[in-house]
């Protein structure tokens, strides 16, 4: 009810307001209004007098508001005529490029920055944007054919962004033109999740899906009867069901994470408590497999900038992973440790198992979507094939490392190197 | 980027030769990005473009040839410039040849689309092109900031190709032992990959021009040892089913 109230009376002042302003209006139609009765009647040069009047003495309470707002306005003007390009250019959030007749570019704003690495004053747009259709915009503008144009502009590498781009010249013969870049790169990732979605969905989620139908089959008919068989069945069924039901979680938290490949930035992660929890969720699996979990921890503080969540996700695939099928080594070694010899310093992260190790022929393959070093295997450890692409994901949006090093037979060592800024 | 010269029409000549060197860039990328995508929807009619588009590149070349000798011939380049300008025939032979690789992958995009092979061996084929592509990409931008100290990466590229390539090599040969049939699709897919890493061996080549060009040393020599494939031997036997 309050609601309601405030609202109406908000509404009241909103209706009081617009007649405030477009009083001007209003007493001029009044005036007209009373001008027309005036000349159709006799009393002409009274009414129009009253009127006079009237204009005037609302005039009166106005003058000062109205030089103000004159005021004001060569304030603003003037304002505008100082205000650099550079400021103009750094309050506009989309990437944002000046540049000259010859295509150099004369200043961009730190979202073009943050947008496209190694670009520089002085550099030549036409080298750094190579695509035809860009080549294109940037040559009808610089030949003066069109004042301004825009094209769809689609980076693949090395994380698919979408652009509608478009050019103008700035005002009269500066001599300099404009490149201002629209992210549309969410619309567009949307569409390309629902397909792979499907086309990923469908073909993982047939398999399960066919043995489940398969069972049906023989329940509902040569083993009618058999009370033991179809308990075996039954057990077999609900395998796949639930190998069903972590498909599509994993699926879905790899699509999630499509989604959304630029990481919100500021927020500052501790490796040591993460890889702790990390641990401690595990215990249960490490001992149900008889793998020990050996800790190896630098000294210090071990802060990286990050999501707490997503790297969480990171370190127990990884860990995970390390105790389903490096269960034979008995043992799992996670350390942290600082590196700074590397030309980006930040954090290393290794979590080495010492089962059968990776033949060095997968290794660069493993991060794949659904690519398996052994099918049997991966199966019967509940993998989902799945695992390592969503880490390879999350390590791309930190800006992050992964390097695999393994020989058959003496285990495998995962690295995540985690820059520090 | 160039020092400014007496003559102003010189340096405009040779902008415009850096200027379509990067344009001749920009249509590699995109024909072998799109012959690589025609392959994975088998997509024909794209296939067509990318054959058509190939005649951009050769016409770019012989552009190129014709501006950097006619500037030769008039302005009796030194030095950096002269580096430039011999720099420039030979990214754009390099380029060209990118073309004809992508144009070669396009060819086979019917010859495959007809027995649909295991998806995974599209994704592999996907993500050798994604290195592929990603050093080209870098080995451009290179050129355009002309930063070589960051050059280092092409070597580390041309490793994780070269592992790749081994990798989908061996997984191709297993196809074919399982299957007689799949021996016509995975030959040309195979030819894809060998032709997908070729693109990369030329981006490293046009990353050892473009070093030359900035510094006027040759790139230190330690190639690495480049793909496996010629040691892979899988046994004659059938494997277990």
């Amino acid at each position: 009810m309050a609601d309601i109230g405030t609202e109406r009376k908000g509404r009241a002042q909103a209706v009081a307001m617009r007649l405030w302003n477009s009083r001007w209006l209003l007493a001029a139609g009044f005036v007209a209004v009373l001008m027309v009765y005036g000349f159709a009647g006799m009393s002409g040069y009274v009414v129009l007098l009253a009127g006079v009047v009237l204009v005037a003495a609302a005039m009166l309470p106005a003058g000062v508001a109205r030089q103000s707002t004159e005021n004001a306005a060569a304030i603003e003007a003037s304002g505008l005529q100082r205000l650099s390009g550079e400021y103009l250019a750094a309050a506009v959030a989309d990437p944002l490029i000046i540049f000259d007749r010859s295509a150099a570019i004369v200043h961009a704003n730190a979202a073009a920055f943050a947008a496209f690495g190694g670009i520089a004053p002085g550099m030549s747009l036409s080298l750094k944007f190579r695509a035809p259709e860009m080549q294109a915009l940037l040559d009808s503008i610089l030949a003066g054919n069109v004042a301004s144009d825009s094209v769809d502009y689609i980076e693949k590498l090395p994380v698919e962004r979408a652009y509608r781009v478009s050019a103008s010249s700035v005002g009269h013969a500066t001599d300099l033109y404009v490149l201002v870049f629209k992210d549309q790169s969410e619309a567009r990732r949307i569409d390309r999740m629902r397909a792979d979605f499907i086309a990923n969905a469908s073909h993982e989620l047939r398999t399960p899906l066919a043995s489940i139908a398969g069972f049906i089959e023989t329940l509902r008919g040569p083993a009618r009867n058999d009370p033991a068989a179809r308990e075996q069945f039954l057990q077999i069924m609900q395998n796949q069901t639930s190998r069903m039901a972590r498909l599509i979680d994993d699926l879905l938290s790899l699509s999630r994470l499509e989604m959304k490949p630029y990481l919100k930035p500021g927020t500052e992660v501790d490796l040591r408590q993460a890889i702790d929890s990390v641990i401690d969720s595990l215990g249960p699996l490490a001992k149900e497999n008889g793998v020990v979990i050996e800790r190896d921890f630098a000294e210090g503080p071990l802060d990286v900038p990050g999501d707490r969540d997503e790297l969480f996700q990171v370190f127990e695939n990884l860990l995970e992973n390390a105790c389903k099928y490096g269960q034979s080594g008995g043992r799992v070694v996670v350390s942290i440790m600082r590196s700074d010899s590397d030309p980006e310093p930040g954090i290393d992260v290794t979590i080495r198992d010492f089962g059968s190790g990776i033949p060095e022929e997968h290794i660069p393959r493993i991060t794949e979507r659904f690519y398996r070093v052994d099918v049997e295997n991966s199966r019967t450890q509940k993998g989902t094939g799945l695992g390592l692409s969503i880490v390879k994901h999350i390590l791309t949006r930190h800006n992050a490392r992964l390097s695999i090093r393994s020989e058959v037979g003496k285990g495998a060592a995962f690295t995540v190197h985690l820059p520090a800024r | 980027m160039q020092s400014v010269h007496i003559v102003s029409a010189y340096d405009e000549e040779l902008k415009y030769l850096s200027k379509r060197i990067a344009a001749m860039g920009g249509h590699a990328e995109r024909m072998v990005e799109q012959a690589v995508a025609a392959l994975v929807n088998a997509d024909p009619e794209l296939a067509q473009k990318v054959i058509r588009d190939d005649l951009v590149l050769d016409e770019g070349q012989r552009e190129i040839d014709d501006k950097a000798i006619i500037i030769i011939a008039k302005r009796q380049p030194m030095a950096t410039d002269l580096r430039e300008i011999v720099g420039a025939i030979r990214i754009s032979a390099d380029l060209e040849r990118v073309g004809d690789l992508g144009k070669n992958v396009a060819k086979r995009v019917v010859a495959v689309a007809d027995g649909r092979q295991p998806n995974s061996l599209f994704r592999g084929l996907e993500a050798l092109a994604n290195l592929a592509l990603t050093q080209l990409k870098e080995v451009l931008d290179v050129y355009a900031s002309r930063s070589v100290e960051k050059i280092g990466f092409v070597r580390d590229r041309d490793d994780q190709i070269d592992a790749m390539y081994t990798s989908l090599f061996r997984e191709l040969l297993t196809y074919m032992m399982e299957d007689p049939r799949n021996i016509t699709p995975c030959t040309h897919l195979l030819f894809c990959a060998k032709n997908i890493e070729r693109i990369g061996d030329h981006a490293t080549n046009i990353a050892e021009t473009i070093y030359y060009i900035v510094t006027g040393d040759q790139m230190p020599a330690d190639r690495p040892k480049g793909d496996k494939t010629d040691k892979i031997i899988l046994p004659a036997t059938q494997p277990a089913k």
